[in-house]
Formats: C-alpha cells, sequence, structure tokens
C-alpha cells in the first residue's frame, strides 16, 4: 500500500516539477531521489511498516509475493534509472513527463501484482498499458515512433476489449470479481460462459506479455519506440504483466486447468517457437532483443503452465534476471550509433570494461551456468518437470535455448573477435560502475538465488 | 580442503592473471601457479589421501538441495593428476610463444583449468552440470580469439555441439532429480535412485548424447577436427589431453552407477557405433595430408576405444581405460608439441611439404618417434598396458558379439599403426627440402617438455600397478554394480 500511493504521489509532483524546475539535472535527481525513497518505503513494509492503512475490502491484498515483485520490479527501476535516465533527455522536450508515466506505470504495475479482484487487475494493466501508448509515440518527429504509437495503441485496446469482455463474461456465470470467489466449484464443471471468458482473459493478458500468436505488435512497437523506452518496457513492464498473469490463473483459475493446460502449452511452444527462430534472422541488435523478449516470455509461460511453488520462485527469479540483464544490453544499445550486428565489430578494444559487462548480460539471457539467467530457466524446466508428463515440452525448450544461443552470441562475437572500428563512445563514470554493479548482481544472483527466493517466506 | 583447493587454485590465480599487464611477468606467473596446483594434487595422492582431506562440502541451495560437494575417488584423483601435469607441460613447450593480450589469455586458459577440476571433483549433479558448463566458456573465448583464420565459425559449431549436449544432459539430471527419494541432487542420493527398465532408457541416452558428444564418438564427432585444427596449439593441447576426458569421467561417475540398468542394455549398440566411429575415424585418418587433422582423427579413433572398453563392463576393461586415460592424455600432448612446432619453424602442416627432419633436427625426431610408438601401443610405452587390458576385457565381456567387437576395433588398430608410421615416415625421413632444409632442433623448453612426456610414457609403461591401484576401488565398485544387474535381468 505504501508504494502504490506513494508512487501516483511521486507521478504528480513530477508532472509539476516539470513546469516549476527549468534544469533537467534537478528533474532528473528529483525522479532517482523518489524512486529510491519509493524503494526504502517499499521495503519497509516488508518488514512490517505500513503508512497508509486503507480499507480495499478485499480488492487489493499485499502478500509476500505482491511485495517481492514490486521490490524487484523498483529496484530494476532505479538502476534503469540510473543508467539511462541522461537519455531521456534525448527524446524530446517533455523530459518530466517521461519521469511522470514512469512512475504512473509502476503504480499500475504495483496494482498488477496485487490484486484480488479482476477490476483491480484491469485498471492496474490500463494504468501500464496507457502510458506506455505515449511513451512509444514520444519521439514525436520521428515516423517510426509514431507508427509504432499506432500501432501499440490501435492493438492495445482491441485486447483490452477482449479483456473487458472476458471480465463481463466471468461476471456473468459467478456474480463476482473477486478471484478466490471465482475459483469455487459446486457443481462440478465450469460452465461455458465461465470457460469463454477465461479464455479471453488468456488471450488478452498473452498479448499483453507478447505471448504467440499475439506478439506481431511487438517487434515493431519495440524497435519504433525510443530505445530508452523500449528498455523499459520489454523488461519491468512485462515481468509485471507476467506476475499479474500467474496470479490470475493461480487463484482465479486454478481449478480450471484441464480447461486452459493445453491452450498455454501450445502458447509456450509457438512462443519458444517462433521467438527464437526470427530472431536469429535479424539483422538490427534492437530488432534481435525484440524477438528475444518474445523468446523469454516463452520460457516464462512455462511458469504459467507448470503453476506450482517453483514457478513462482522461478518467475520472480526470471523476472530479476531478465530485467537486469536486458536492462544492461539496452543501456549499452542506447549509446550506440548504429544498431546493426557489424556496429558491433571491435568494440571490446575500445571498451574492454563494457563489452565485458554486456558479454555477462547475452550470458545471462542464453542460459549460461553462474548468472542469473541460467537458474532461473533452470527453475522453469524444474517447474515444468515436476507438473508431470510433458517431458517433450521440456525438451523442446530446452532445443530452443541452444538456438538463442545463436544470436545471443553473434553480439560477442562482434565485440571481440570481428576486426572493425565501432566508433568510441562517451560515457561517465558513474554509467560504468552502475553497469559492473548490474553485472556482479547478475552474477550474484546465479550462485545464490536465496538472497532474492528467501524473502518469500520470511 | 585438497579438493576446494585444486579448484580455487586456477579459478583465483586465473582471475589475478587478468591484472598483470606484462606478458613475461603473466607467463612465469601461469607456470608458477600451474606447477603450484601440481604440487597440491601430488600432496593429494601421496600424504593427505585421507577422506577427511579429499572431500568438501558446504551448503549451497538448501531450497533446491543442491550443495557444494566435491568427492574425490580414484578416478578422479587420477584426472585431477593428468590435469595438472598437462597444465605445466602446455605452459613450457609454449614458453617462447608471444600472444596479443597475454594476460587474458593465461587468466582463460587457468579458468578452464578450474571448470575441469570441477568436473571431476563435483559430488552433485547441478554441481557437475555448472562446471561442465563453466569449463566450456573459456575454451569459447580461447579458441575463438588467438585460434586460426576460420576460428569463428568452427569454434561456434563447437560451442553449440557442446551446448546442446549439456542441455540435453540437464534434462536428464531433472529427470533423476524427480525420482530421488530425497529430491536432492547429492550424489549419494542419485546411486539410490530405482528406476525401471522402462523409465531408463531416456535419461539414458539424453546424458550419453552429452558424454558422446564431448569424448567425442561418431556421429557426434564433426566439430573435433576443425576444432583442434583452428584452435591455438595450447588450447588444442588442453582440449584433446584433458577435455574429453569429462566425457568419459562422466559416464564413471554419473551415468554407468546411476542408470546401471540401461547402461547394460544399451552396451552393445554403443560399443558397435563407437567401433564404426573408431574404424571410420582411422580410414580418414590415413588419407590426410594436414597433420593436425590426422592427430585429431587419431584421437577419435583411440577415444572411441576408450568407450568400448568402458561399455565392457568389467574390471579388465575399465581399467584398462583408467591407464588409458592418463595415457591418452600424456601423449596426445606430446604429439600437439611436436605438430607445433613443425608449423611454427616450418610454416607448414602439410606432410607433403615435409620430409628429412631427422638429419636437421634429431633430439625432436627422437621425441617424436618415442611419442609416436606410444600412440600406436608398442610394448614398454605407456598405451600398451591400457589398450591390452582393453582388449583382455572386451574378450572377457558378456555381449555374445565379442569376437567381432575385438576384430574391428584391432583392425582399427593396426590402422592406427599404419597412418602413425606412415607421418614418421613422410615427416622425419626422406630428403630434405627448401622448407626443411633450414629447420634448426628443438629448443630447450620443448626438450623439457617433451623430455617430461617420454618419462611418463615410459614410467607407466614400465611399473602401471600405481595407478591400477588408485582406480581399482572406483572400477570394482563399478562392475559390482553391474553384476547385481546382470543376475537380475538373468533370472
Amino acid at each position: 500500500m505504501n508504494a502504490l500511493i506513494l508512487s501516483a504521489i511521486l507521478g504528480v509532483i513530477l508532472m509539476f516539477s516539470g513546469i516549476l524546475l527549468k534544469q533537467k539535472a534537478a528533474i532528473r535527481n528529483i525522479a532517482i531521489a523518489g524512486m529510491v525513497l519509493l524503494l526504502v518505503v517499499n521495503i519497509m513494509e516488508m518488514c512490517g511498516t505500513v503508512f497508509f492503512n486503507v480499507n480495499t475490502h478485499g480488492m487489493i491484498v499485499f502478500d509476500r509475493f505482491a511485495l517481492l515483485f514490486t521490490t524487484i520490479a523498483f529496484a530494476s527501476t532505479l538502476l534503469y534509472l540510473l543508467l539511462s535516465a541522461r537519455d531521456m533527455e534525448k527524446v524530446g522536450v517533455n523530459y518530466a513527463e517521461y519521469f511522470t508515466l514512469i512512475f504512473f506505470i509502476l503504480c499500475g504495475i504495483t496494482l498488477t501484482a496485487s490484486f484480488k479482484s479482476l477490476l483491480i487487475l484491469f485498471l492496474g494493466i490500463e494504468i501500464i498499458s496507457i502510458p506506455l501508448y505515449i511513451l512509444t509515440g514520444s519521439d514525436k518527429k520521428n515516423l517510426k515512433s509514431n507508427e509504432a504509437s499506432l500501432k501499440y495503441f490501435l492493438l492495445g485496446a482491441f485486447s483490452t476489449g477482449l479483456m473487458l469482455m472476458g471480465i463481463a463474461l466471468i461476471y456473468g456465470a459467478k456474480g463476482t470479481f473477486d478471484t478466490a470467489s471465482i475459483n469455487v466449484f459446486t457443481e462440478g464443471k465450469p460452465s461455458l460462459l465461465l470457460v469463454t471468458g477465461m479464455l479471453l482473459l488468456l488471450f488478452s493478458m498473452s498479448f499483453k506479455v507478447s505471448a504467440a500468436p499475439f506478439h506481431f505488435w511487438t517487434p515493431d512497437v519495440y524497435d519504433g519506440a525510443p530505445t530508452v523506452f523500449t528498455s523499459f518496457m520489454a523488461t519491468i513492464v512485462k515481468a509485471a504483466v507476467f506476475i499479474g498473469f500467474i496470479r490470475l490463473f493461480d487463484e482465479a483459475f486454478g481449478l480450471m486447468q484441464p480447461q486452459w493446460k493445453l491452450f498455454v502449452a501450445i502458447i509456450v511452444v509457438a512462443t519458444l517457437f517462433i521467438g527464437n527462430i526470427t530472431a536469429v534472422f535479424q539483422q538490427s541488435v534492437k530488432r534481435m532483443l525484440a524477438y528475444s523478449s518474445i523468446a523469454q516470455a516463452g520460457f516464462m509461460m512455462m511458469a504459467v503452465y507448470a503453476m506450482n511453488t517453483d514457478a513462482k520462485e522461478g518467475l520472480l527469479l526470471y523476472a530479476v534476471a531478465y530485467s537486469f540483464a536486458t536492462i544492461g544490453i539496452f543501456a549499452v544499445l542506447i549509446k550506440m550509433k548504429d544498431y546493426t550486428f557489424d556496429g558491433f565489430n571491435g568494440f571490446a578494444k575500445h571498451q574492454p570494461l563494457l563489452a565485458a559487462t554486456t558479454t555477462i548480460f547475452l550470458l545471462s539471457l542464453a542460459g549460461i551456468p553462474l548468472t542469473a539467467g541460467f537458474l532461473s530457466k533452470f527453475y522453469m524446466l524444474k517447474a515444468a518437470l515436476a507438473a508431470g508428463n510433458n517431458l517433450w515440452l521440456v525438451i523442446f525448450a530446452v532445443v530452443m535455448a541452444a538456438v538463442s544461443v545463436y544470436y545471443y552470441f553473434r553480439v560477442i562475437q562482434a565485440m571481440y573477435f570481428k576486426e572493425g572500428d565501432a566508433p568510441p563512445i562517451e560515457v561517465s563514470r558513474s554509467f560504468k560502475w552502475t553497469l559492473v554493479v548490474l553485472a556482479v548482481l547478475v552474477i550474484v544472483f546465479g550462485i545464490y538465488p536465496d538472497l532474492i527466493l528467501s524473502h518469500l517466506y520470511f | 580442503m585438497i579438493s576446494l583447493l585444486l579448484i580455487l587454485l586456477p579459478l583465483l590465480t586465473g582471475l589475478a592473471a587478468f591484472f598483470i599487464k606484462d606478458e613475461k611477468l603473466v607467463r612465469t606467473w601461469a607456470l608458477l601457479t600451474s606447477l603450484a596446483t601440481l604440487v597440491v594434487s601430488i600432496l593429494g595422492l601421496c600424504c593427505m589421501n585421507d577422506t577427511k582431506y579429499l572431500e568438501y562440502e558446504c551448503e549451497w541451495l538448501p531450497s533446491l538441495g543442491a550443495s557444494f560437494s566435491l568427492k574425490m575417488d580414484g578416478a578422479a584423483q587420477l584426472l585431477c593428476l593428468l590435469n595438472t601435469i598437462a597444465y605445466p607441460l602446455v605452459f613450457i613447450a609454449g614458453w617462447d610463444k608471444t600472444y596479443k593480450n597475454a594476460k587474458n589469455f593465461f587468466a582463460l586458459m587457468l579458468f578452464a583449468q578450474a571448470g575441469i577440476m570441477g568436473v571431476f571433483l563435483a559430488a552433485d549433479a547441478l554441481l557437475f552440470y555448472f562446471f561442465w558448463e563453466l569449463a566450456l566458456i573459456p575454451m569459447y573465448f580461447l579458441c575463438s580469439q588467438w585460434g586460426g583464420e576460420k576460428r569463428i565459425a568452427v569454434t561456434f559449431k563447437f560451442f553449440i555441439y557442446t551446448f546442446v549436449g549439456s542441455l540435453l544432459m540437464l534434462i536428464s539430471i531433472l529427470y533423476l532429480y524427480g525420482q530421488t527419494p530425497d529430491h536432492s541432487f547429492s550424489i549419494e542420493s542419485f546411486y539410490n535412485i530405482n528406476l525401471t527398465s522402462k523409465q531408463q532408457s531416456l535419461p539414458f541416452w539424453l546424458m550419453f548424447v552429452a558424454f558422446a558428444v564431448k569424448m567425442p564418438i561418431f556421429p557426434l564427432h564433426t566439430w573435433q577436427p576443425d576444432t583442434y585444427e583452428q584452435a591455438p596449439t595450447s588450447t588444442t593441447m588442453i582440449l584433446s589431453g584433458v577435455m574429453v576426458k569429462m566425457g568419459l569421467f562422466g559416464l564413471i561417475r554419473w551415468l554407468f552407477p546411476v542408470i546401471t540398468g540401461a547402461s547394460f542394455m544399451w552396451g552393445d549398440v554403443v560399443t558397435l557405433i563407437a567401433i564404426i566411429g573408431m574404424i571410420y575415424a582411422s580410414l580418414i585418418a590415413l588419407r590426410q595430408d594436414d597433420l593436425k587433422r590426422l592427430v585429431a582423427y587419431s584421437s577419435i579413433a583411440h577415444i572411441g576405444l576408450l568407450c568400448v572398453g568402458m561399455f565392457t563392463q568389467n574390471a579388465s576393461g575399465m581399467q584398462g581405460v583408467m591407464i588409458q586415460m592418463f595415457s591418452h592424455g600424456i601423449n596426445i600432448i606430446g604429439l600437439w608439441i611436436v605438430v607445433d612446432w613443425i608449423e611454427r619453424k616450418t610454416g607448414t602442416r602439410k606432410m607433403s611439404e615435409l620430409g628429412g627432419l631427422a638429419q636437421k633436427a634429431p633430439a625432436l625426431t627422437m621425441f617424436f618417434v618415442i611419442i609416436a610408438l606410444a600412440n600406436i601401443a608398442l610394448p614398454l610405452t605407456n598405451a600398451f598396458v591400457g589398450e591390452f587390458l582393453i582388449f583382455n576385457g572386451l574378450l572377457g565381456s558378456f555381449t555374445q558379439y565379442y569376437v567381432w567387437y575385438t576384430v574391428l576395433a584391432g583392425i582399427s588398430i593396426i590402422l592406427g599403426a599404419a597412418y602413425t608410421l606412415r607421418m614418421i615416415r613422410k615427416v622425419a625421413y626422406g630428403e630434405t627440402n627448401e622448407i626443411t632444409a633450414s629447420v634448426k632442433d628443438i629448443s630447450l623448453n620443448g626438450r623439457l617438455a617433451l623430455g617430461i612426456i617420454v618419462v611418463l610414457i615410459l614410467a607407466a609403461g614400465i611399473y602401471p600397478q600405481p595407478i591400477l591401484d588408485l582406480t581399482s576401488g572406483v572400477t570394482d565398485s563399478l562392475v559390482d554394480k553391474f553384476d547385481i544387474i546382470r543376475k537380475a535381468l538373468l533370472k
């Protein structure tokens, strides 16, 4: 509850800071300080200090899972701001508004992580989506950015419609928005109305996490949006929607597994396949990362499929591993002038430190041991195997993970082994240090994930 | 304690090597630290061979049931010794070479040593997988950065092959983990798994593929000649001398004792594949002109024989493999040192362009001939003992086709003699030509490395008993396991 209210307040504060303050550095410092405050306040709530007591009639519940995830999301956003806040200046003139929107999105993320009622889920998703439409189109003079924004808005609105429709059908079947009450069956089998509503929700959530076959917006939007914001929406936002996804299907539809298991399995396979195979053929690193985010979503979908304790723990770890690594790579990518693979040729010669950290992030995304990426994939595979009788799915996922090595390692090859003259780029000392911290965290969580996961229970 | 030290020493000294700018200094540093690791492993062999020194355990991921536990049985001791002997040899032989970015090169080499050591020591399946991959990553960078012309594509092929294999192994490990009584990755729990014979085949093959890629066994060997050819020779020595033993060691510690039934049932199939591979590789080796590729194919044939020996599943065969693992490691490093020196001094690896080296470089030729004879397992050399025991085991194995297997494997040995002697004849004897006319004899560091190798070859060939004593515990327990299974099946 602390974070929910504070993030909304911070959003408003930053909105006005744009009018009152002329210096961009001041605005940025307020945003970063606000982010630190938000993180601290959220951790305090984990320790039991609650500042705001609002009676939500059980529509929002901040349990350990929700709080741990919001902590992860805020920590990732803090690192993201430290790395990339400066680069937002180049996007356009409305510097303060960008931060405002980010804080509003965090507000939506908090709602999505902690809902107990379908209405709150809807609110959360919408509060996330609408600022994202704006951020996508924030590079107003760029045609690609405009196109991406329009595309995202139209398709997003459509999927929101599906979601509302689903919620309405479920309300019609059960007469309630409360997730726990939906998950109660007196009459043996769920009604057709309920199943249809559930499927509509499944589809619209799949759209939001860019799972195939609802992924078509992703490459264009991620590619068209200003790279700083792509970084944010491909990582923290996506992880948050996944948290909402797994909560929804655990708490509201947990007993309907026979009805949705097959659909989710198909989505997992399709997402893994399309994401990985298409990423192989990309020439631009940014677009490759867009497809890689689809591929990674396929792995995260395995958590929804498996739906057990391992899956939930693994999803949290996945959120950390994936967000940290992708934020790091994007932070470096933003500095590059040439986004193609060839643009990275010879990068290690001029920037050994940046190349080394980027390599660690890429290894993590590829799932090489000693990085958080490996253990998070490991959790997913373990969870899926524990869910029983689906060795084929696991083997398929593993083969696809091997394919992913191809495109992640292309960047490493370009940086280290290919001759070329990637133009030298200017980075500040603090940027380098933040990147090193991020890389160290990726490795530390890869060796000792209990640093995060133990907080789930105590 | 010893076991932990064996991993930490190369790891930490490798880390330190990243910060030593001066090339000469870092070279000395790498040699000295690798010698220190050798001392530690000898200590573990001679005076501190008590379990309290050789085992180490601490908590790692209790929620998953994985712990950081290391165990050192006879086979592990032998292979750790090989690993620690190989590194100083490689560094001595490469003493007069210069590398671009030398500090990175030596750091990565030492990292690879730590990773390989971890594979030999891990007594926890997840930890084993960790180290299995960790040994690969430095190798990837070493080969791609310092290798030959086609290094990037070739190394990538090698990486993908191994990575797919190891991921399949991961599935197998996860599957077996699900069957453990106490949901733990520890080796004891894995040894207590009871699978029905139907459940065994899939995990067996998933795991075997990973090991087969690493060894490599036909038809998963296609990465190997290219990689050996393109990798920097120091790295090739480690790859072929030490790293391929990871696959065989995996059989000994993780496949045979855990999935004993399927290992027995599929023994015939695997033996057949391995023998086909042996003959196939020998025939190709016979037609090679490039020295590096010839040694690479000869290595495939030798490793095939080791795999056959493992699957005889009796004491003689497996003891032979133990000796032969050590011998093959030593011999092939010797061959690479010779080949590398020839290439550096003459600028070519083609046998058709060489000849007459015996006149110009008598010392080199002497070493070359001894090592080559060891490669074809002449009596008095180490390989003879190993191959003799393997053939003895093969003739006494329980398969009904043992005569055929012995004959076919024997043909490959004869072919091995043919291509090795052909290599000696073409390179060392005959008339000198304009390429070889101005060659000087091998330098002091090369003589030192080759001299140590020759001493080891003869020592193990004349008195192999210490190695047999060291590993008999491991093979005996494996044989017991197979006996139980065989009796159960015969009923």
